[in-house]
C-alpha cells in the first residue's frame, strides 16, 4: 500500500477506477474473526470515491457488536495509508444486517478455520414468518452431523457453542440471524 | 471529523469546576452508533427514543453484573451477549434521541439524573436471584418483541432501522428466557418454588409496558403516519405469550395487583438511584476518561 502514498502517486489514482477504494476497504478483517475480509461477511457496504475523499458505510452484524469500531478504525487507516485524504466512515442500520449477506467464499473460510457457518437462510421474518428451522450443524473438523449445542450464546454475539458426539471437539457455530 | 468530550455535553454545563483541577482530555471519540446517518429527531420523536432507549440501557446494566456470577459459565456469557445486544439497542435509541438537543448517546447515559430518566419500572427491579432475572427476563424480551415487531412500520425512518434489527436479535433473548422459564419450572422442587416466586414479585411491573400516555397518542396522530408502537396494543400478544410459557411450565397467572409506575414520568422505584449511582460514578469522576 506503500506505493499509494505519495503525492505523485495521486494524480495517477485519480484516473484509477471506482474499485481501488472499496478493494482497500475489502482487505479490513473482522479483528475477532481474522479470516474473514469485512467484505466476506457483508459488514462493507458502499464505498464512495471523489479524488481523495472517499466515503465509506459500514453495517454492523449485531447491534451491540464491540468490533464494528475496530473494523472502522481499521478502514479509516487503511485508506489514509493509501493516500486519501478525506475518510468518513459511517455506520448504516438499515437494511439490517443477516447472514444471508456473507460470501460463499466467506463460509469456506469460517469452516477452514474451526468455525461451523450459518447453515440455513435467514431470510425475512416478515414474509416468511418466524420459521425455526433447526438443521443439524455439521462439526468443521470431522464433519459428522452428530453435534449439539452447547450454549445458544458463545464466545462473540454472532456465534453458538456446539460440541461434536462424533469426534468429541468443541467448537463456534456462526449463528443464522 | 467532530471532536467532542466523552461524558460531557453543553446541558451539563462546567464539569472542571466541580472537580478542581482534574485535566479533561480531548479524546476522540467513537462516532456513534445509529440509524440514519443524518437524521433529525423532533421533540416527540426523542422523547420517545428516549423510553426505549432508557428502558435497553437498564436493563443491559443490570445483566452485566451477572458476568461471573451466573450459575454456570455459559450463563455468565449468555446474559452478557444480551445484555450487549440491548445495550447496542441503547445507544441506536439514546443517539437518536440526543439529535433533538444536540446531546450524545453518553451525555444522556451519564449526565442525566434519576428523575430524568424515562425507563419503565420492571427493568430497575433488582437481579434478586437468578429466577428474578429469568422471570424480568422472560417478560422484557417478550415486550422487546412485540415492541420492535410493530415499530418495523413506524413512519419514523430511523426507529424502523433500529426495530428491524433489534427485532432478531430479541427473537434469541426470549428464546433464552423460555428455555430457562421450562427447566426452572419443571426442575427441582426449589428451583420451581423460586420461580413462582419470582414470576409474582415481576408481575406487578407488567402493567405499565402498556399505558399508552399524551405523548404516545400525538405521535399515533402524526401526519407522516404513526411513528410509535402503541403501548396498549402491545398488551395482548404480549400477555398471550406469557400464558402460553406459563402454561408449557404448569405454572398459574399470579392474582396480585399492579405497581403504580410511573417511569414514563420520571418517577422511579427506590433501585435506580443506585443503579444509576454505579453505572454513572466513573464517567462522573473522571470526565473524559477512556479506556
Amino acid at each position: 500500500m506503500s506505493g499509494r502514498c505519495g503525492t505523485a502517486n495521486r494524480t495517477a489514482d485519480r484516473t484509477a477506477n471506482r474499485t481501488a477504494a472499496w478493494a482497500i476497504a475489502a482487505q479490513v478483517v473482522d479483528p475477532e474473526i481474522p479470516v474473514l475480509t469485512i467484505e466476506d461477511l457483508g459488514v462493507l457496504r458502499s464505498v464512495e470515491e471523489d479524488g481523495d475523499r472517499v466515503r465509506v458505510e459500514l453495517t454492523p452484524t449485531y447491534s451491540g457488536c464491540p468490533a464494528i469500531d475496530a473494523m472502522r478504525d481499521d478502514v479509516r487507516a487503511a485508506l489514509q495509508g493509501a493516500g486519501y485524504r478525506e475518510v468518513d466512515v459511517r455506520m448504516v442500520l438499515s437494511p439490517a444486517w443477516s447472514t444471508d449477506w456473507m460470501s460463499d467464499a466467506g463460509k469456506a473460510k469460517l469452516r477452514e478455520f474451526g468455525i461451523a457457518p450459518p447453515n440455513a437462510r435467514a431470510g425475512d421474518s416478515r414474509t416468511e414468518g418466524r420459521t425455526a428451522l433447526r438443521m443439524a450443524v455439521k462439526c468443521p473438523r470431522c464433519h459428522s452431523l452428530d453435534t449439539r449445542e452447547l450454549a445458544r450464546f458463545g464466545s462473540t454475539s454472532c456465534k453458538a457453542l456446539y460440541v461434536c458426539d462424533a469426534c468429541l471437539e468443541p467448537f463456534d457455530f456462526f449463528k443464522v440471524l | 471529523m467532530t471532536k467532542s468530550y466523552a461524558g460531557r455535553d453543553a446541558s451539563t454545563g462546567s464539569i472542571d469546576d466541580l472537580h478542581g483541577d482534574v485535566a479533561v482530555d480531548e479524546v476522540e471519540l467513537a462516532e456513534e452508533l445509529l440509524g440514519a446517518a443524518d437524521a433529525t429527531a423532533s421533540d416527540d420523536v426523542a422523547a420517545y427514543a428516549l423510553r426505549l432507549g432508557d428502558d435497553a440501557l437498564i436493563l443491559a446494566q443490570q445483566l452485566g453484573w451477572w458476568i461471573s456470577r451466573a450459575p454456570e459459565l455459559e450463563e455468565d456469557v449468555a446474559l452478557g451477549n444480551i445484555a450487549l445486544d440491548l445495550l447496542g439497542h441503547a445507544r441506536s435509541l439514546l443517539h437518536y434521541a440526543g439529535t433533538a438537543s444536540g446531546r450524545t448517546e453518553d451525555g444522556l447515559a451519564y449526565w442525566r439524573d434519576e428523575p430524568e430518566f424515562r425507563s419503565a419500572w420492571l427493568f430497575e427491579q433488582p437481579n434478586g436471584d437468578f429466577a428474578h432475572t429469568i422471570a424480568r427476563q422472560l417478560f422484557a424480551a417478550l415486550y422487546f418483541e412485540a415492541l420492535y415487531s410493530r415499530l418495523r412500520d413506524s413512519a419514523d425512518e430511523t426507529l424502523t432501522a433500529i426495530a428491524a434489527k433489534a427485532v432478531k436479535e430479541v427473537a434469541y433473548h426470549v428464546d433464552h428466557a423460555e428455555q430457562w422459564m421450562l427447566r426452572l419450572a419443571l426442575g427441582t422442587d426449589e428451583s420451581r418454588r423460586r420461580i413462582t416466586v419470582a414470576i409474582a414479585d415481576l408481575w406487578p411491573y407488567l402493567d405499565e409496558l402498556f399505558r399508552d400516555d399524551e405523548l404516545i397518542e400525538r405521535l399515533d396522530a402524526a401526519p407522516e403516519g404513526a411513528i410509535a408502537a402503541r403501548p396498549s396494543a402491545l398488551r395482548e400478544p404480549v400477555m398471550d405469550a406469557v400464558a402460553g410459557i406459563l402454561s408449557a411450565c404448569e405454572l398459574d397467572a399470579p392474582t396480585v395487583p399492579f405497581a403504580a409506575g410511573g417511569g414514563r414520568e420520571g418517577r422511579h422505584s427506590s433501585y435506580l438511584g443506585y443503579l444509576l449511582a454505579e453505572m454513572q460514578v466513573l464517567a462522573r469522576k473522571h470526565p473524559g476518561a477512556s479506556w
